[in-house]
């Protein structure tokens, strides 16, 4: 059953999904199907502003995130099934220029207490800001290590990795390859200034030296000049390995292959740390590309990745606790009984210091999977999952 | 002297002749092999992807699932020659057959499938809902369940095998793979690949009864991934493969105790016991070799190069 509602608003114009998977209604025997447990799931996202493109390879992608959740209500639709659970999933889209807050309190003024948010760092601390109430949000889209530390809140859990656990696995492999002299190359933006100090902190903690750091602040398009300009900015220095930290991608393309000295790059462009990636397929994570191509059509992205755990998640809270209360779901995701399969060889759980999904952090190149973080060899007396990002005695959260 | 000695060796070679079967996923191949002798015999092309393998209740065929041909192969082990196909939906990998050996019951993974099939008639009779990706499939020894893992729900789904109906499901540790009836029915191993872990199910009750971690010191976590498993037919001893750790455990059945770790190939994957349940075969995808145990002493006493990639493993005596 699907139903579209629109619904003009003063200054806003938001859109409603309901998307119901009745995917076992008819005559399916199961054990527990006579009283149903319902479980709502909120997505709640903003429309994004198409970029500027950088290169004609990579389409826009409006649906990232919405798609992964779809998947994700598919699969606790499966075990819901069997184990007498029926999940739903609405979306709320905010337009581009329409008011996140009171599209926002619109969702808590139903009931809703289970929010997946794909919102950026900057509307999504205006939200959590806002409510009286407490609903159990799930951000699958921020990386800040703010909302980690100093912003963090008890019902706030991150899906993505934290742009510390990012630069941590990319340190704990050029330490591993013994690349200690880093050149550190930041973007002109606020985020790669961001990412700029996660790598910082990265070296000190592994014991690598930046050895030179430099600004890229040309602000026209990269690609006809880069020939000329990359080895000049890049000469009269000695490193291993050039770290790059441009978000957005405005340069970072353009450095491989154009260095004074023939050196790696690696970072935000190059070698990237990331959750998830086309070239990763151990784990059985090729059977979730492939359903997740057949889905949509396109290749997984890692917003996608986030939401599909979060309803996951939710999914394994209510079937373990066979309760929908925001409450029991919300300290089941932060005990230590949750073992989320993610499809990376681990179990996944959340950091219940500071909302933090715990997970192994692919290091991809554009068409290999060259490692996965942690890399072996670096202890840790939990887990080692928690070598990357902020550790619990580092924590800032209250 | 000498004589004497050929002898002797020709004895023990009829006294144990035995064939084991590999399916080889990478060469797309069926592998034939001589254990004793500790020779590969032959290879002959079976089909895209081949995985899955059991014999006929005769013995004169082999089931081998091929994933990318979407069916069934049916292959007579004397001729090795393909004499018909099974419908078995999409992508098969693993299957199980009843005791009778007339019904056929294979996962497909990617449909969230189970295909059941009449095998003398060549058709699908039905197919089962079950959770994501199901994996490891089982007939209990008295032909009273069929039980079906699902990988990502991590789910056991117990059915009637009569009615076809789904009784109950048991909730596992995450990512399920194998599972194998113990020889009296009584019991149900599951292996748990991300978590792993052993679970061991009671199949009265369809409760897990006691969960085994298989960790093993200096082997990362990762690493540790059981797949295969196995119980003797005395209900002594328990093994299970454990994928990248590239070692068999061995379980006493009756304390639930890990005895030890075996070191076989890499990237163990299946196991199967030779027909006096005096050895155990195992498949090592990545080394491309299977190994033999000796099961009187629990030592890794052979192993043979068999081509790439070999995964399912048949032993027809």
């Amino acid at each position: 059953m699907k139903s579209l509602c629109i619904n003009p608003h003063r200054f806003i114009l938001y859109a409603c999904i309901v998307v119901l998977f009745q995917y076992f209604s008819g005559g399916f025997n199961t054990a527990h199907a006579a009283n149903k447990l319902v479980v709502k799931i909120d997505y709640f996202t903003q429309e994004k502003k198409i970029p500027v493109a950088l290169s004609n390879l990579d389409p826009f992608v409006t649906d990232k995130g919405w798609q992964g959740a779809i998947l994700g209500i598919k699969d606790n639709n499966t075990t819901g099934a069997f184990t007498g659970q029926e999940y739903i999933l609405e979306k709320t889209i905010v337009p581009l220029d329409g008011d996140v807050l009171s599209a926002y309190k619109k969702v808590l003024e139903q009931g809703n207490t289970l929010v997946v948010v794909n919102l950026p760092a900057e509307q999504l601390i205006k939200i959590m800001g806002l409510s009286q109430q407490r609903p159990l949000l799930f951000d699958v889209a921020t990386r800040d290590d703010l909302l980690r530390q100093k912003l963090c809140q008890k019902n706030v859990l991150h899906l993505m990795p934290s742009r510390a656990m990012r630069a941590d696995a990319l340190a704990q492999y050029m330490l591993k390859k013994r690349w200690q002299q880093w050149f550190l190359v930041v973007g002109p933006e606020k985020q790669d200034q961001l990412f700029a100090a996660a790598v910082k902190r990265a070296a000190k903690r592994f014991g690598s030296k930046i050895v030179a750091e430099k600004v890229w602040d040309h602000t026209h398009d990269a690609r006809r000049t880069a020939q000329s300009e990359v080895p000049v900015f890049t000469q009269g220095v000695d490193y291993d390995v050039l770290v790059v930290a441009d978000e957005r991608g405005l340069f970072g393309e353009y450095l491989s292959y154009r260095t004074w000295l023939p050196r790696p790059v690696i970072g935000t462009q190059g070698l990237i740390p990331t959750s998830w990636h086309q070239t990763h397929e151990q784990w059985g994570a090729v059977q979730i590309q492939n359903r997740f191509k057949e889905q949509t059509g396109r290749w997984m992205e890692e917003e996608d990745y986030g939401a599909y755990l979060a309803v996951r998640a939710i999914g394994e809270a209510v079937t373990r606790s066979q309760s929908a209360d925001q409450k029991i779901i919300q300290e089941y995701l932060l005990s230590d009984q949750l073992a989320l399969q993610g499809y990376k060889g681990r179990t996944l759980s959340f950091r219940p210091w500071n909302g933090q999904l715990r997970q192994p952090v692919l290091l991809a190149a554009a068409r290999s999977m060259v490692a996965v973080a942690p890399i072996e060899g670096f202890l840790h007396p939990v887990t080692e999952l928690d070598t990357l990002g902020f550790d619990k005695p580092e924590t800032q959260c209250q | 002297m000498r004589n004497l000695f050929f002898v002797l060796l020709l004895m023990s070679f009829f006294a144990n002749a035995e064939t084991v079967y590999v399916t080889l996923e990478k060469d797309n191949a069926l592998a034939v092999i001589d254990p004793i002798v500790g020779k590969l015999v032959k290879t002959v092309p079976i089909g895209q992807r081949p995985r899955g393998i059991a014999l006929s209740k005769d013995q004169k065929y082999l089931y081998i699932a091929t994933s990318d041909d979407d069916t069934i192969k049916v292959v007579d082990t004397q001729t090795l020659v393909v004499t018909g196909t099974l419908p078995s939906g999409a992508d098969p990998e693993t299957f199980a057959l009843n005791p009778e050996g007339n019904r056929m019951y294979v996962s497909n993974e990617d449909d969230n499938e189970v295909t059941v099939i009449d095998i003398p008639k060549a058709k699908v009779l039905t197919k089962l809902r079950v959770g994501v990706e199901p994996e490891g499939i089982a007939v209990s020894p008295g032909n009273r369940w069929l039980i079906s893992a699902s990988e990502t729900t991590n789910m056991i789904h117990w059915f009637d095998i009569d009615t076809l109906t789904n009784i109950h499901n048991t909730l596992v540790d995450p990512r399920p793979r194998a599972a194998s009836f113990t020889a009296d029915g009584g019991q149900l191993w599951v292996t748990s690949e991300i978590a792993g872990t052993l679970m061991i199910l009671d199949a009265k009750s369809k409760d897990v009864i006691k969960t085994i971690s298989l960790q093993i010191k200096g082997v990362s976590k990762d690493k540790i991934q059981p797949v295969g498993v196995v119980i003797d037919e005395n209900m002594r001893w328990g093994y299970v493969a454990m994928g990248p750790a590239n070692r068999v455990a061995v379980i006493n059945a009756k304390t639930f105790e890990v005895e030890k770790f075996l070191l076989v190939g890499e990237r163990v994957w299946n196991l199967a016991f030779s027909p006096d349940q005096k050895r155990l075969y195992t498949t090592n995808g990545r080394s491309s070799d299977i190994s033999t145990i000796n099961l009187e002493d629990h030592q890794v006493v052979k192993s043979v190069k068999v081509g790439r990639y070999p995964w399912g493993i048949a032993v027809k005596p």
